[in-house]
């Protein structure tokens, strides 16, 4: 017994010893800042935690696509610090578990300097923990409010989309003042669709409008004409938000349940149509009905330059399908988050003077102390803000209406239309 | 709405899913009563039936009627023969014994689910229906093919009745499920009766996945969710009794339309659930089912 206690204690001790040793040796570059150029060219490693499979394989296909293009241009360009950088893909299931633990094995066995590329809002919760035990930065293309509720962390970051929260408040006027002012949501029922519902039925009551029916289905139901009796009559507007691969079983079976019958006006959210071709036999009913857009896929007539050279790098043809195969139509209204994320790393770590992982915090400052995004080729989508406080970025939203089968923007929401009083601020909180 | 269409379309829903129960679960039940083997991996062959739907709906052209036909000739085949394969290749070299073949068509399910996720990929892709008709009624839209779908899958269920009561084929199957032993003395080949029992029952989940496929797109994990409502339908029913299978698909079915539509999706599940349990608990043989010996 007496041994082992003085056992453990030498233990002890040695393992304070090394520790301090460590601290020296990771505090030395600091005291020594000539030595930082000594560095190795050795790659930065990013680690991707990809939808490949399960319910978001679509998103996953295409967020792949999206961030190999832009990490090209990013290599081509000099990559960061001038040293190349890699993406390693893990392929997550779209599972929060998986997502865990791959964001685990991201950090400790690929040896990522950070790990950033998740859609689904409920890996991001179930992820964003481990990224505050690792204390690896976790930047997330999520657009759900939990980053900016103060729901996550400081080591978890959303600078490349825009949280629901934002969009809907931004396009609840327009709804409100051309489409009606009685609404039924449809939404799915986990924490992405609970943010629609939260936050539209907020911003429409500010528009003196209403929600008068909240329908939540499960993100992986099959069949959803059981669903629509409950849609009331005196609907004005169907506001439809889903996700999961039923999507087009859903949209048909609503043109289906309304037929050519009387129907309120349709205010869909794009991901119920996300990488669905809107020529699809049996949608032709969505003729004229409107889409929020993050991201327009049919490049719009006044579409910018950096839009046009990212449309081609990651491969997209004007009508937002592959230019390999018009049959494969892109995520396009959510993976410029990738593409945008991926840039303000490299801006990130070049301000913060990135060596290695003993450099993540100072990363993170360094994203915490941004406050805009021109629009450019690292930000196609168009100008955004950061509020380093929140940890989120705003953006641009777009209204698309369906004419002869395109969508076609009809409404650009401001910067100012998505802004609302902070919720949080992470960079009170310790690391 | 009113209550008057309301119910009308609670019930259009239910016979819906009364149908596509009834085909899914009646080659579970076949398995069962003949062969005495549970297949968890029946499932995955319904799922493999409607992924190849989707190959010959790119593979075949002209209309999409044609494709169809195609896929309901071609996919049930194909899928019959991968599970003669796999009762030849597993089953058989178990001798049947019920633990082991739970546990050999688990390792079935996930191996038929990840070859597809291989070779057909992570997405949900759409089958075309062979015909775009809808009904029209004054308070809503319905989908024709739906109600073909209904129509279909009585002539299925009616075919498979007849072959096992009329035919020479359903003969031997049901002297093989009365005495396996005396069946074999009397010259019968049980390891081919076997063979073909568990293919019928996988092209049995094949055709119902073809017929459906147009209303749900194909999907690798589309298994799971047909697998657990057979079971449902099977052990209300009675395993191996197929007048029973027919009957509780009916009644799933139609609460489900008529709950879920009046009240909630996820409390139709509960009550489907809650029957399985009442059922095991008074009466485990199933409601036609007999006592095993």
């Amino acid at each position: 017994m007496t041994s082992r206690l003085i056992g453990k204690s030498q233990s002890r001790r040695s393992v304070l010893t090394g520790m301090a040793a460590g601290a020296g040796a990771l505090a030395l570059p600091s005291f020594f800042p000539g030595y930082t150029h000594a560095q190795s060219s050795e790659p930065i490693r990013l680690g991707f935690q990809l939808h490949r499979t399960g319910i978001g394989a679509s998103y996953g296909r295409w967020y792949e696509r999206t961030a190999t293009a832009a990490l090209k241009v990013l290599n081509e360009a000099g990559g960061i610090n001038g040293r190349p950088v890699e993406i390693i893909f893990e392929d997550d299931g779209t599972d929060p578990a998986r997502g865990a633990e791959v964001f685990g094995k991201l950090a400790t066995q690929s040896n990522c300097d950070l790990v950033f590329g998740a859609l689904f809002s409920h890996v991001v919760i179930g992820t964003a923990p481990r990224a505050a035990e690792l204390k690896v930065p976790y930047l997330v293309c999520s657009e759900g409010h939990h980053v900016a509720s103060g729901m996550l962390n400081r080591w978890t970051l959303q600078p490349g989309i825009t949280d629901v929260k934002s969009q809907v408040q931004g396009m609840a006027p327009w709804v409100a003042g051309n489409l009606g002012k009685k609404v039924t949501m449809i939404f799915p029922d986990f924490a992405f669709g609970h943010d629609h519902r939260d936050y539209f039925t907020a911003a429409i009551a500010a528009q003196g409008g209403e929600v008068i029916a909240q329908i939540a289905i499960p993100p992986t139901e099959t069949s959803f004409t059981r669903y629509f009796p409950q849609i009331p009559a005196e609907t004005e507007v169907i506001y439809h938000v889903m996700v999961g691969p039923a999507v087009l079983t859903f949209v048909k079976e609503l043109g289906e349940f309304y037929g050519s019958g009387a129907r309120p006006q349709l205010f869909g959210f794009i991901d119920s149509l996300e990488a669905v071709d809107i020529a699809s036999p049996g949608l032709e009913f969505l003729e004229g009905s409107h889409f929020w857009e993050g991201h327009p896929r049919v490049k719009q007539a006044d579409a910018s330059e950096h839009e046009v050279f990212y449309r081609a790098a990651v491969g997209v043809d004007d009508n937002g399908a592959s230019v390999t195969d018009p049959a494969d139509v892109a995520t396009y209204a959510h993976m410029f988050s990738t593409w945008e994320t991926l840039f303000v790393i490299k801006a990130g770590m070049e301000a913060a003077g990135y060596q290695g992982p003993a450099d993540r915090q100072k990363l993170v400052e360094a994203i915490e102390a941004m406050t805009e995004f021109a629009e450019s080729r690292e930000h196609p989508q168009g100008a955004k803000t950061f509020n380093g406080k929140t940890h989120q970025a705003f953006g641009l939203q777009s209204i698309t209406q369906v004419q002869g089968g395109k969508l076609i923007r009809v409404h650009q929401t401001s910067l100012e239309d998505g802004y609302y009083p902070d919720e949080v601020d992470y960079t009170s909180q310790s690391f | 709405m009113s209550f008057g269409p309301f119910l009308l379309l609670a019930l259009m829903e239910g016979m819906v899913t009364s149908a596509v129960l009834a085909l899914a679960a009646v080659g579970l039940s076949l398995v069962f009563g003949i062969m005495r083997v549970v297949n968890v991996a029946h499932g995955e062959f319904f799922m493999l039936g409607a992924v190849s739907a989707w190959f010959v709906s790119q593979w075949v052209p002209g209309p999409p009627a044609v494709a169809f036909v195609a896929a309901l000739i071609l996919c049930p085949l194909f899928v019959a023969a991968i599970a003669a394969l796999a009762d030849m290749v597993v089953l058989k070299r178990l001798n049947y014994q019920p633990e082991a073949t739970i546990v050999a068509t688990i390792g079935l399910l996930y191996i038929l689910q990840q070859a597809a996720l291989s070779f057909y990929g992570p997405d949900a892709r759409p089958v075309p229906a062979p015909f775009n008709f809808r009904v029209q009624l004054p308070w809503f839209g319905y989908s024709g093919y739906k109600i073909a779908v209904v129509a279909a899958s009585a002539l299925v269920l009616l075919g498979v009745w007849r072959l096992l009561a009329k035919s020479r084929v359903g003969l031997i199957m049901r002297a093989t499920q009365y005495d396996r032993e005396t069946a074999r003395a009397f010259g019968i080949n049980v390891d081919r009766v076997y063979a073909g029992v568990f293919a019928l029952g996988g092209g049995l989940a094949a055709l119902a996945a073809v017929l459906i496929v147009p209303i749900q797109q194909a999907h690798y994990l589309m298994g799971t969710d047909p697998l657990l409502l057979s079971f449902i339908v099977v052990i209300i029913g009675g395993l191996g009794s197929l007048r029973g299978t027919v009957i509780a698909a009916l009644l799933i079915g139609l609460s489900d339309g008529v709950i879920s539509t009046f009240f909630a999706p996820t409390l139709a599940k509960i009550v489907a659930t809650l029957l399985v349990a009442l059922v095991l608990v008074f009466r485990p043989q199933g409601l036609f089912g007999r006592r095993a010996l």
